[in-house]
């Protein structure tokens, strides 16, 4: 940890529905993210794994300011991210940015490129005309697109354009961190790796720091510094991208190691486990993986296990009392 | 499908083939038809003043009911001796007035209050919503009546009045639209580059939401005029001696029978006013409203069209293959343009065997499996060449019934997203009992029964408490369990999977596929199997097709293949995936895109994008070639062994 962190996420926790109704019934809630702790530091990317459901979406969403958390702190060079959020969002959308999954839902479709890439730059960092301009060639030559796209409306580009032009305007306002929310999950595989090497570019270009949330493990292997991975709303482990993937601690990131499809390899899973997830109006009191996992003990059922290291290295962190490979407690 | 076929460079500017609006609203001959009544209406009405018509309010009480064609009197006179044509004028004038403006009042408050109802949401739209609710609880004719009591009788406190009773319809549409946009990325793409809320409704909501109010206002104007004739009809709108149409019929009520023509010639005034308006009201729906655009109301058929024009009976099928796809050319006619979706597929599978089709979209792998039992939308597709051989028998010539019979039974589907083939309305008992009895002669219980083996089959645990659910209280993982057992239900010889697990998780994604990949072995079916992932198809496939632009690249047993492929493009595909446990290696992204199917090159496909491309490439078609047993290549100057591109 040489580097200060400028990111840093501190118990975290997002509730969706909940309080009373007017006759005092207490109403469902859902815990979409609960004790999240982390921290990005400058430059790196921080790769966030987990299946649908786990909360990697609301936790992208709290980070750019889209939602609030109802618990826990959000700071970006020591800056609360929450405060910025209700006082001053364009402070803070000039610092975050957010990249969609979904390219062509994100563009507005009665807009041409070029009014949707210009916004930011009159109401974030208020260009005059001629420096939009400029920074209109800049921003077209960074995602690797000819000048001629800015007068096209969305429907006349294909998803991978529209996901640069989405990078664009992430872009304009020259943000320090970027929260890419599966860029490049409905983007066909050879354009994928066009928008994520022009990811990696613009990386190194501008200093940014990303990060990166999928479900695709070798996507977020091959960008990542470090990873997340995420389950039932809690990270299950976090450490260095490497060393995750190579030696998982927690069962469960060896089950998404197990379970991604890999050119030429036959599936080594079985075809009837259980792959439910606890209910989440009412979540188990242990790990929320116990019924699914093969380690499980009774202990696992009854409470729930801490974030701590478990192979000897510090940066590497797992929510597990019988951590997979790893010596038992 | 079609949706990759932009344009690939710009080369043709896409804007100059935008659809032109108003010549799509005047290809809708009825559309058109009211259109120019009603223009001819408005223009006549607007130049009343300057028409050589009697003077509308003089009375001349020597003259009064004279019939119709009497000289100086067109259309007679009424009680009073006025002339009929020139009140008629002068009453349609007020009438389109009064419409007009009611309909933009209406739509303005309308469009605001369902707009910001929408786009706050929370209590705000409970309390818009509420008091709109209100207005709606009275009948609209006693709330129009209460208005103009208080306010007093008169055309403009008539306006008001139906204005008012009109800003519900407008709120209401707008509202749920608007709702359904401010939940949309972009608005949360606009509030990260800085817009303020009122910036981001107005700016990025409200062109949205526009041609909305447009087709309600079209379709309002005719209703606002038939209320104030009505109002003043009943003595409430206009007043004495101002002719308005309403005032005019309800004058020639009391002497209907002895003077038809007084109360008959402003009531079909009305009805071809109206009648005009809402035709033309119509039209502009179609053409604005995108899902009429897109072709809603043209049904299709319940099987692709078969137009073959060469003569495909040479064609014989192979002797081991259950499945045998040959020189399939299936196209889509929309507008002008025709797109080759698939243009020549061969594709064959043996018995209990798993084929892969790879390919990004658009190539036309998902076209050409829905080509073989006629599942592919027609208008606007159609089936033009090539033979689909089961066993011996060719799928193209057989009869409707046949086909029928043998879809769900013989050959069976499973598609990528289980939710929405899965019917939400009825349980998965009804569902798969249905798909059991759709082909054999068993009685519900029975049917009951091997839909529980079914489930068993599938390993869906306590098969029969979950024959009484209804899928969405399922997950994903176990909807696409259902859909397997539903092909399986009638021992299907070939199951046709279209990225079966694409919309799942990986660890649900592994399960599905080792279970298919048992139940193949166990009951012997051949599965062509579609997708898009290399990591999926060494999962469970023999063997692998790859295509590209409409056509089979190259295909061999999936090993061979991912070792040492063939065509460049198949060597570009897997180079350009991630694998996993390889994060080092740098992605080899291919450039450019594919071409548009409706402007297939002559020679290659792939020419353009292809590091080995040569002359020869691009100046004929390619022809396959057979290289080694099981392998074979669409490629001039394949990739050699060992050798990178």
């Amino acid at each position: 940890m040489s580097e200060p962190a400028l990111l840093t996420i501190d118990r975290a926790e997002r509730v969706f529905g909940g309080g009373r109704t007017i006759f005092g019934m207490p109403k469902p809630a859902v815990h979409a993210v609960q004790d999240v702790s982390l921290e990005v530091r400058k430059g790196e990317t921080l790769g966030v794994v987990g299946e649908s459901g786990c909360g990697k979406s609301t936790l992208a969403r709290l980070i750019v300011g889209l939602d609030r958390p109802t618990g826990g702190s959000i700071t970006l060079d020591g800056r609360d991210i929450v405060q910025d959020a209700d006082k001053n969002p364009r402070k803070l959308a000039r610092k975050v940015q957010y990249v969609f999954q979904d390219p062509v839902s994100s563009l507005n479709p009665r807009k041409t490129v070029r009014t949707i890439l210009t916004a930011p730059l009159i109401h974030l960092i208020g260009l005059n005309r001629q420096g939009q301009e400029r920074r209109l060639e800049e921003l077209m030559e960074a995602v690797n697109l000819t000048p001629e796209f800015l007068d096209r409306y969305p429907h006349e580009i294909s998803g991978g354009q529209a996901q640069r032009i989405g990078i664009a305007r992430a872009l304009a306002a020259d943000p320090e961190v970027i929260v890419l929310d599966e860029p490049v999950s409905a983007l066909d595989v050879s354009v994928q790796a066009q928008v994520l090497n022009i990811l990696d570019d613009l990386k190194t270009r501008f200093g940014l720091t990303y990060v990166f949330i999928s479900h695709d493990l070798s996507v977020v292997e091959s960008v990542s510094d470090r990873v997340a991975v995420m389950y039932f709303g809690r990270i299950a482990e976090i450490g260095p991208a490497r060393e995750v993937f190579r030696n998982p601690n927690h069962p469960y990131t060896h089950l998404l190691l197990q379970s991604a499809p890999a050119p030429g390899r036959r599936s080594l899973v079985p075809e009837d486990a259980n792959t439910e997830l606890p209910d989440p109006y009412n979540p188990p009191p242990g790990c929320a993986f116990f019924a699914r996992c093969p380690n499980a003990t009774g202990r696992c059922g009854e409470s729930r296990p801490a974030l701590e290291a478990k192979s000897g290295e510090a940066t590497h962190l797992a929510a597990c009392y019988h951590p997979h490979g790893g010596k038992e407690e | 499908m079609t949706e990759a076929a932009v344009s690939p460079a710009p080369k043709a500017r896409a804007t100059a083939r935008r659809p032109d609006s108003i010549r799509l609203l005047l290809n809708n001959s009825l559309a058109t038809g009211g259109f120019f009544i009603l223009v001819t209406m408005a223009l006549v009405a607007l130049a009343a003043p300057f028409l050589p018509l009697a003077d509308p309010d003089v009375t001349a009480p020597a003259n009064r009911l004279m019939p119709p064609f009497s000289p100086d009197h067109f259309l007679g006179t009424d009680a009073l001796g006025r002339d009929i044509l020139s009140r008629i004028v002068w009453g349609t004038r007020v009438s389109l007035a009064v419409g007009l403006s009611a309909t933009v009042i209406a739509a303005f408050f309308g469009s605001l209050i369902g707009l910001v109802a929408g786009y706050a949401a929370g209590r705000v739209d409970s309390v818009l919503m509420r008091g709109i609710d209100m207005i709606m609880a009275f009948p609209y004719i006693l709330l129009a009546l209460a208005i103009v009591a208080v306010l007093g009788p008169g055309l403009l406190n008539a306006l008001y009045a139906i204005a008012v009773v009109n800003i519900p319809f407008f709120a209401r549409s707008i509202r749920g639209i608007t709702l359904g946009l401010s939940r949309r990325e972009f608005v949360d793409a606009a509030r990260l580059s800085g817009k303020s809320n009122a910036q981001i409704l107005f700016i990025e909501v409200l062109p949205n939401v526009l041609p909305v109010i447009i087709i309600t206002m079209s379709t309002t104007i005719g209703w606002m005029i038939l209320e104030t004739a009505g109002l003043s009809f009943l003595g409430l709108g206009a007043q004495p001696p101002q002719a308005d149409l309403g005032s005019m019929l309800g004058e020639g009520r009391k002497i209907l029978f002895t003077a038809p023509h007084v109360s008959v010639v402003p009531g079909l005034m009305i009805l071809v006013l109206v009648m005009s308006i809402n035709l033309f009201g119509d039209g502009v729906r179609d053409v604005l409203d995108p899902r009429l655009k897109s072709g809603v109301l043209t049904r299709p058929v319940a099987r692709t069209t078969v137009d073959r024009k060469d003569a495909s009976s040479g064609l014989k099928p192979r002797a081991d293959a259950i499945l045998d796809v040959q020189d399939l050319r299936t196209e889509f006619h929309l507008g002008g343009t025709v797109y080759k979706a698939a243009g020549g597929v061969d594709l064959h599978l043996a018995q209990g065997e798993c084929l892969g089709v790879v390919g990004e979209s658009g190539s036309g792998k998902s076209v050409s499996a829905m080509s073989i039992m006629g599942l592919v939308p027609s208008p606007p597709g159609r089936i033009v060449g090539g033979a689909a051989f089961l066993g011996n028998e060719d799928l193209f010539s057989a009869s409707d019934e046949r086909i029928r019979q043998l879809r769900g039974a013989d050959v069976s589907h499973v598609f990528q997203d289980p939710l929405s083939t899965l019917h939400p309305l009825f349980t998965i008992g009804d569902q798969l009992t249905e798909a059991i009895l759709a082909h054999r002669q068993v009685s519900g219980s029975e049917a009951m029964k091997i839909a529980e083996d079914l489930l068993n089959l599938v390993r869906i645990p306590n098969p029969s408490e979950r024959l009484k659910v209804y899928p969405h209280e399922l997950s994903g993982g176990m909807r696409q369990r259902i859909c397997i057992a539903m092909a399986l239900a009638n021992d299907a010889r070939v199951m046709i999977a279209d990225e079966p697990t694409t919309a799942l998780d990986v660890t649900v994604q592994a399960q599905i596929l080792s279970l298919m990949n048992t139940l193949r072995h166990e009951r012997d079916a051949a599965i062509l199997f579609i997708t898009h992932d290399f990591g999926v198809v060494s999962a469970i496939c023999d063997r692998v097709a790859v295509m590209y632009a409409g056509k089979v690249v190259e295909t061999g047993a999936t090993q061979e293949i991912l070792n040492s492929p063939a065509h460049p493009y198949t060597a570009k595909l897997i180079d350009c995936v991630p694998v996993l446990g390889e994060p080092e290696r740098r992605l080899d992204a291919i450039e450019g895109r594919p071409p548009m199917v409706n402007n297939l090159p002559q020679g290659c496909a792939f020419a353009d994008r292809c590091p080995k491309a040569q002359a020869d490439c691009r100046a004929a078609p390619i022809p396959v070639t057979e290289f080694a047993e099981g392998r074979s290549v669409r490629c001039l100057h394949p990739v050699k062994e060992g050798e990178h591109v």
